[in-house]
């Protein structure tokens, strides 16, 4: 096999790791935001069902809540699902794996705001909604932006344990293809790949610290 | 009609008795300076103007309308959110620590309460900012960040936003304590200009010559209590021995 026919193999999968990093990114953002909010609630029973949520997904490993998710459905409740569950089961995996992380990081944001940005927007007549939304969400992501980018290049890596439930990401490839040409170069090709990734997601977390520079 | 009435009003936090039975009044237009030493219950009282803070006890009426008044257990309670909704619209408050909004500029400072919360247009909200911030000797600033100015400016900044809404009467909590002696000149000269503009000021002030001069009523507070309320002439000349004691500190300055 040459390297070209190597090259374009992995880039298949990488565009699989992409979607995937897309994927996850694009429901965890918000669904943290939703969980940091639940474990923020008054309401005890709420506050404590995401605190027991977050800690569990923080403290097993991402793998085996892939597998949890992948082959729970049939183990616990003898539900046969199609194969294509299995992209599915990644999506769904991540998902709640990272809004589980994007939840403490929100709420950390989101506790570190002084009480006067509060109460000087109530006084002016503002909604909890309003000063939320438009006077303490854009100040928090721009306390938030730098956790938030640690996390963002650990899931470009982390969309290789999608390999333990076999989907057909870079990783996978980049294993199946090095042990049936018996060659390191499908996983030096796949190192590559994954540095450039993660070197432009950095550079544009960056552009967009940059961007929330304008005010301190 | 008075603008704003409490009556017997009672706070505490935890075991700490702050409010013991204040009650006071202040009519249209009308400028009350509150002083009194560190710890008197000046801020909470304010607070509890405000809604920062619920009482535990008292009566809360501003114009016509009762805010919160005693149940029958002598337990403050308060009215519906409507009636405290319409409430808000009539007072403004003005921080010591200023608390403007760092990721606006100055301009949407001022306005985006008037477009986003008393529902005017962009256009009248821009209007009526640029008239403030020209009051102000700010105009030139408008599309500054609040962490672009010295603390003179965003406190002058922090006025203007309060007065975009228009309140019948503005607090103010010490709206001098975190400046430098030289800035504190510049407030103090802008809140004195606010006087022809006929709305009521509640300041709370360690700034005493300028509480004697602006104040149609000068009220002292110390432990939770008004010790003495009256005309500023009335109540800087008072022999009440705690006034007295209190006003030595300042002697050289009155
Ligand atoms: N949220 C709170 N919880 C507990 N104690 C409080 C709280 N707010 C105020 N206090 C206490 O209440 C007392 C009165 O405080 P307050 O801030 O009203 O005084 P003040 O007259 O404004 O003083 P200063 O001139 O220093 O601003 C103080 O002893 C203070 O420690
Ligand atoms: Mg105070």
């Amino acid at each position: 096999m040459s390297i070209s026919q190597i090259i374009l193999e992995l880039f298949e999968g990488l565009l699989v790791s992409v979607q995937i990093f897309a994927i996850t990114l694009l429901f965890s953002l918000p669904l943290g935001l939703v969980v940091a909010l639940g474990r923020m609630s008054k309401n005890s029973t709420v506050s404590g069902i995401t605190k027991v949520y977050i800690s569990i997904m923080r403290g097993t490993p991402l793998m085996l809540q892939l597998f949890v998710v992948y082959y729970g459905p049939y183990y616990l409740f003898n539900i046969k699902l199609n194969p294509t569950y299995r992209n599915m089961a990644v999506y769904i995996g991540f998902i709640i794996n990272y809004a589980a992380y994007f939840a403490e990081i929100y709420r950390s944001g989101i506790q570190s705001m002084p009480v006067g940005q509060y109460e000087a927007a109530d006084i002016l007549g503002y909604s909890k909604v309003q000063t939320f939304f438009s006077i303490i969400m854009p100040q928090v992501i721009k306390r938030i932006l730098p956790s938030v980018t640690n996390e963002v290049i650990t899931l470009v890596k982390d969309t290789s344990l999608a390999f333990s439930i076999s989907v057909m990401e870079m990783f996978t490839k980049a294993k199946a293809l090095s042990s049936s040409q018996t060659s390191m170069t499908p996983l030096i090709v796949a190192g590559v790949f994954y540095y450039v990734f993660n070197f432009i997601v950095a550079y544009m977390m960056e552009k967009a610290e940059k961007k929330l520079d304008y005010y301190k | 009609m008075n603008l704003l009435e409490m009556k017997n009003v009672k706070k505490s936090f935890g075991d700490l008795q702050v409010l013991r039975d204040i009650s006071l009044e202040v009519g249209d237009g009308e400028i009350v300076s509150i002083i009194g030493p560190s710890g008197s219950g000046k801020s909470t009282l304010l607070r509890c103007a405000t809604l920062l803070e619920n009482m535990d006890a008292g009566m809360l009426k501003y114009e016509d309308e009762i805010v919160a008044k005693d149940d029958p257990n002598g337990k403050a309670v308060y009215a519906d959110k409507k009636t405290i909704k319409r409430i808000k619209s009539v007072y403004g408050l003005v921080f010591q620590q200023f608390n403007l909004f760092p990721h606006w500029n100055v301009l949407r400072n001022v306005t985006d309460a008037v477009i986003n919360v008393q529902k005017k247009s962009k256009s009248e909200a821009e209007k009526i900012g640029k008239e403030l911030l020209d009051k102000m000797g700010l105009l030139d600033k408008a599309e500054y960040y609040p962490y672009q100015l010295s603390g003179g400016q965003q406190q002058r900044v922090a006025i203007a936003r309060a007065l975009a809404l228009n309140p019948k009467v503005l607090f103010f909590d010490e709206p001098t304590s975190a400046l430098d002696p030289e800035l504190t000149g510049e407030v103090l000269k802008v809140i004195k200009s606010l006087k022809d503009l006929h709305i009521a000021m509640v300041i709370v002030t360690h700034e005493m010559a300028f509480a004697r001069d602006i104040s149609d009523k000068v009220i002292f507070m110390a432990d939770g209590v008004i010790v003495e309320q009256g005309s500023a002439e009335e109540v800087f000349n008072s022999e009440n021995e705690r006034m007295r004691l209190f006003l030595g500190r300042y002697k050289d300055i009155l």
